[in-house]
């Protein structure tokens, strides 16, 4: 089985996120930058599947030079190959133009199953798995939790979570899934899998390679533009409830939720 | 000058930060208060790679460069300074003098289980009588025929009495030299030979997850072939393993300083004492500043250490002073740490009550601080 997996490199989800100068995008400088965690679902899925049928697991990234990092980790994780699509005509893309470079990356390559996190933890659209299965002219699953190939590697089934129960889909093959939180406890990269990773192959490519022009990507292909980025609010004080015992603790707190925070 | 890391050290940090954070930390404290070594641990620290990292892969090693076990070392300290210890002892002291110091035939037979972490190996230089003067050995081994026999007792040995010890390397004295001073020989024990016995050492004030312990030889005996290196090498092995072992205990200082710097800074900004963050008010803000350039500069130290070692020249004036300054920082950093935590910090509960135990055998093991000023003197032509 040939098994893609598209990954973003996010700022670490601990990290105090600040807003640039032009108000509407992140201050990147002093940002620790990781794979989303969606996307290490997704890689570790892969490695599982890879594990069982034999195989190979592609990695493909787009951003700046420092993804680099997110993929090698990857492929430290056990991945075989990489493949980074690092051109400054990017910048400014929104999910529509990366999904067409991931789908210009994709329709070169031999591939049976796509995997994809849900969401990014950054921008949170939760929209470039589909785009990039409509692109490809796929079946696509989103929010999975579990995964099944069949034994003949043909179909798959995907188990998602919905209000008081589970939905099993199945698809033939190829599909493109995208990971959700609790499909699977991701591996570490191990200090052997580091060394190997040293030396597995992983490409740069630009949009020109792709064939695609300026025009699809970045700004100028984009269909929604940011108008600004404000903070969250002050979270604020909390509130003591007051009482002598507990059923008079109680009944203020229930007096308090209906008549202040109109909740009941 | 270039004072950027590799990406493999970038990644080989988070990847053994994540693990030491998801891992260990939920499980340190417990040990501690039962003075347990876990083969859980041991065994996710060995599946991760952390045993034989400096060894070559020919030898089951993973063929890194020291500053990665350093970083290593570091990154598991950074969260508990027994793993650390199981660790830095596994690799310095027990897996080092095999690779460095062993024939092709000891190396094919050890190395492969240590580096996969099936098996610890401990170095026992340290007696009863014997202890910042370790060239001063008691421990006698004697050929007779085809077997040395191997009379005395060590204390205080990290890893030499777990069950899955395969073996200890004691230091012993094997005769007097033509110069007329003792002549030390290292020799492999395996667990389980005649007239050797393990006893695991218990009231420790720190590294209480870590497995001490005192070992015996009674007219214990061991094949001749079982010599490490040639006859007399002892002392000169020693010192060579200290060298490097003395990076690890700098890299336990390091991280120890650096993971109660972070349990200080994260308390301090959450806990409100007169209607502010406690680190808002300027003498704590500053204890916080003190300790944050301190611990880059013991990093900036022990990184220049290990960058010479990797580049193959002289290292060990800074690896000396790399052990103390780093253990002198963890000293300084632990205590303000405690009084951040005010009276919290006194409790089994947080976190830093642990640094603050663990810290006080960085200033005393693999040669106390005054032990390092003593080399250090020697080193600038003091003495
Ligand atoms: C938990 C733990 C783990 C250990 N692991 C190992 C191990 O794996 N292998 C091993 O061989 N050993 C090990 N050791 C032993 C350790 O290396 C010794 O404890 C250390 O070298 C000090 O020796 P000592 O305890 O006999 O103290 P002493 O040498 O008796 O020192 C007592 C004090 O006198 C000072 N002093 C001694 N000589 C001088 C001098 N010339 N000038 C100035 N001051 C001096 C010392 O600095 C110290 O402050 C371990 C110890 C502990 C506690
Ligand atoms: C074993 C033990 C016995 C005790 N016995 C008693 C007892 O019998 N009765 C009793 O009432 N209490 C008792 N205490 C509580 C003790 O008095 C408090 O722990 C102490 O007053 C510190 O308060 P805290 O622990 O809340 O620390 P915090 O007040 O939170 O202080 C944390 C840190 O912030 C610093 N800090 C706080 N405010 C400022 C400021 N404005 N400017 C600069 N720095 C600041 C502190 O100096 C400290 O370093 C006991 C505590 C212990 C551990």
């Amino acid at each position: 089985m040939n098994i893609l997996v598209c990954l973003k490199q996010v700022p670490d989800t601990e990290t105090q996120i600040k807003i640039a100068p032009d108000g509407m995008s992140i201050a990147t400088e002093n940002i620790k930058w990781i794979i989303n965690p969606y996307d290490e679902y997704a890689v570790e899925e892969a490695l599982r599947i890879k594990e069982k049928f034999g195989g190979e697991v592609t990695i493909i990234g787009v951003g700046p030079k420092r993804v680099t990092e997110s993929i090698r980790t990857a492929l430290a994780m056990g991945a075989d190959k990489g493949i980074l699509v690092d051109d400054p005509a990017i910048t400014g893309s929104d999910s529509l133009g990366i999904a067409r470079i991931l789908s210009a990356v994709i329709k070169d390559l031999d591939y049976d199953i796509i995997l994809c996190g849900k969401q990014g933890v950054d921008d949170d659209y939760g929209i470039v798995g589909s785009i990039l299965a409509e692109l490809l002219g796929i079946p696509q699953i989103s929010v999975v939790i579990k995964v099944e190939v069949s034994e003949d590697a043909s179909t798959v089934k995907a188990h998602r979570e919905v209000e008081g129960g589970t939905l099993v889909i199945e698809s033939a093959l190829p599909a493109l899934i995208t990971a959700q939180k609790g499909l699977n406890e991701p591996r570490y990269a191990s200090l052997p899998g580091i060394m190997k990773a040293k030396k597995k192959p992983l490409d740069a490519k630009t949009i020109a390679d792709l064939g695609l022009d300026a025009s699809q990507v970045g700004e100028n292909g984009a269909k929604i533009k940011i108008k600004q980025i404000t903070p969250p609010e002050e979270r604020k004080a909390g509130k003591i409830v007051e009482g002598e015992t507990p059923q008079e603790m109680a009944a203020n707190l229930t007096r308090l939720l209906h008549e202040e925070a109109k909740v009941i | 000058m270039d004072f950027s890391l590799s990406m493999e050290h970038e990644i080989l940090r988070k990847s053994v930060r994540d693990f030491a954070e998801n891992e260990i930390k939920p499980v340190a404290r417990e040990l501690d208060e039962k003075e347990e070594f876990s083969y859980d641990t041991m065994k996710a620290m060995a599946d991760l790679g952390l045993f034989g990292m400096f060894v070559s892969e020919e030898y089951g090693g993973q063929g890194m460069d020291y500053v990665s076990y350093i970083i290593a070392t570091e990154e598991i300290a950074r969260v508990d300074g027994s793993h650390a210890a199981t660790v830095a002892a596994g690799n310095s002291l027990g897996i080092g003098p095999l690779y460095y110091y062993g024939n092709e035939e000891q190396k094919k037979k050890y190395l492969p289980k240590a580096c996969r972490g099936e098996t610890l190996w401990a170095f026992g230089l340290t007696e009863p009588n014997a202890g910042s003067d370790a060239g001063n050995s008691q421990t006698t081994a004697v050929l007779d025929g085809n077997e040395w026999v191997i009379n005395g007792s060590k204390i205080f040995i990290t890893n030499g009495s777990s069950d899955i010890t395969a073996g200890v390397i004691p230091l012993t004295r094997t005769g007097i030299r033509k110069d007329g001073k003792r002549e030390l020989t290292s020799i492999i024990v395996e667990a389980g030979s005649p007239g050797f016995e393990a006893r695991t050492m218990h009231g420790k004030l720190m590294w209480r997850a870590s497995n001490t312990a005192e070992l015996y030889f009674e007219d214990c005996r061991v094949p001749k072939e079982n010599l490490l290196g040639p006859v007399g090498d002892g002392f000169h092995q020693m010192l060579g393993t200290l060298d490097g072992g003395r990076l690890s205990i700098a890299a336990m200082g390091l991280g120890g300083a650096q993971g109660a710097f972070d349990l200080s800074l994260k308390y301090s900004r959450e806990r409100v004492q007169f209607g502010k963050p406690i680190s808002t008010f300027q003498v704590n803000a500053f204890k916080l500043a003190d300790m944050a350039t301190e611990i880059e500069c013991a990093r900036l130290l022990l990184y220049k250490a290990c960058w010479l070692r990797d580049n193959e020249q002289p290292f060990a004036k800074l690896a000396a002073m790399a052990k103390l300054y780093c253990s002198e920082v963890m000293s300084k950093c632990v205590d303000q740490s405690v009084q951040l935590h005010g009276g919290y910090g006194l409790m089994k509960e947080y976190d830093v009550e642990r640094f603050y135990r663990d810290q006080k055998l960085l200033e005393i093991g693999e040669g106390t601080s005054e032990v390092q000023r003593i080399v250090i003197s020697r080193y600038i032509g003091a003495v």
